[in-house]
């Protein structure tokens, strides 16, 4: 059976030759496929338009970021009451922003956030193992320099900046690095 | 007048506007990918403070859409010149 090369149908018979049910419900399949196919460059190209919009938001927030005031400093404890190998917790710069205050074994004073890079979980100070363990994903950081060791997390806890003046320590800003 | 129609004006057959279809959406997944890409680079970055990538990530972003509309419109022409 010749088959003809301009037929809408799939087998390229024509329309004589169709089944009962494909002569009833006639389908132009290759002018269907180009629609659908049509239709799918437009939903790809509405995707492209989200990514530029992601994109101008970073922008957005990156503008705000850098025409923020600095931080103020707080107070967060008193030296002495800050033990080798003990924490404390504060919140720094806001209140929903949760760190942690350690003394490592040399009697250094280290200060961390205390959200996990991954997904924000709240870390747990690991001090004999010289780490601050993230419960959720097992995300383990350095906790001399914050930086992610082990499981999920490709960036370092944000590091808080230190003072110590009269004894007391304050939070005196908030490093972040990739 | 060389009689020559531009390309948005050629009478293309269905099976040709299909494969100029596929063509496009090829073209334009990679322009996409290449977008995810992007973004995904740049909240890295930001969120680790660099903020050095976002414009330059955002400029190369707005061109791959302009690009991706540039060859949308192609589509709408070589359908409105049939």
């Amino acid at each position: 059976m010749p088959q003809s090369s301009d037929s809408k149908h799939p087998d390229g018979k024509p329309t004589a030759d169709q089944p009962r049910w494909r002569r009833d419900f006639p389908i132009d399949t290759a002018q269907d496929e180009y629609v659908s196919r049509r239709d799918f460059a437009k939903f790809l190209v509405l995707t492209s338009g989200a990514m530029a919009v992601g994109q101008a938001t970073l922008v957005g927030q990156s503008i705000a970021r850098k025409s923020a005031s600095k931080p103020d400093a707080m107070r967060i404890a008193r030296a002495d009451d800050v033990g080798v190998g003990q924490v404390v917790r504060f919140n720094y710069p806001d209140p929903g922003e949760p760190c942690l205050l350690a003394r490592l074994e040399d009697g250094k004073l280290l200060a961390f956030g205390q959200k996990c890079t991954h997904l924000s979980c709240a870390v747990i100070p690991d001090l004999p193992n010289g780490q601050f363990v993230c419960p959720c994903h097992h995300g383990h950081f350095d906790a001399r320099t914050g930086q992610p060791l082990a499981g999920p997390p490709r960036r370092p806890l944000p590091r808080i900046t230190l003072q110590v003046r009269d004894g007391i320590i304050y939070a005196t800003g908030v490093e972040l690095s990739t | 007048m060389n009689g020559q129609q531009p390309l948005s004006q050629l009478p293309f057959s269905r099976p040709q506007r299909t494969a100029v279809v596929y063509g496009m959406i090829s073209f334009i997944l990679i322009l996409v990918v290449c977008q995810i890409w992007l973004i995904t680079a740049t909240v890295h970055a930001f969120l680790g403070g660099d903020d050095t990538v976002v414009w330059p990530a955002a400029i190369a972003s707005l061109l791959c859409l302009g690009l991706n509309v540039g060859l949308l419109r192609y589509l709408h022409k070589m359908e409105s010149a049939r």
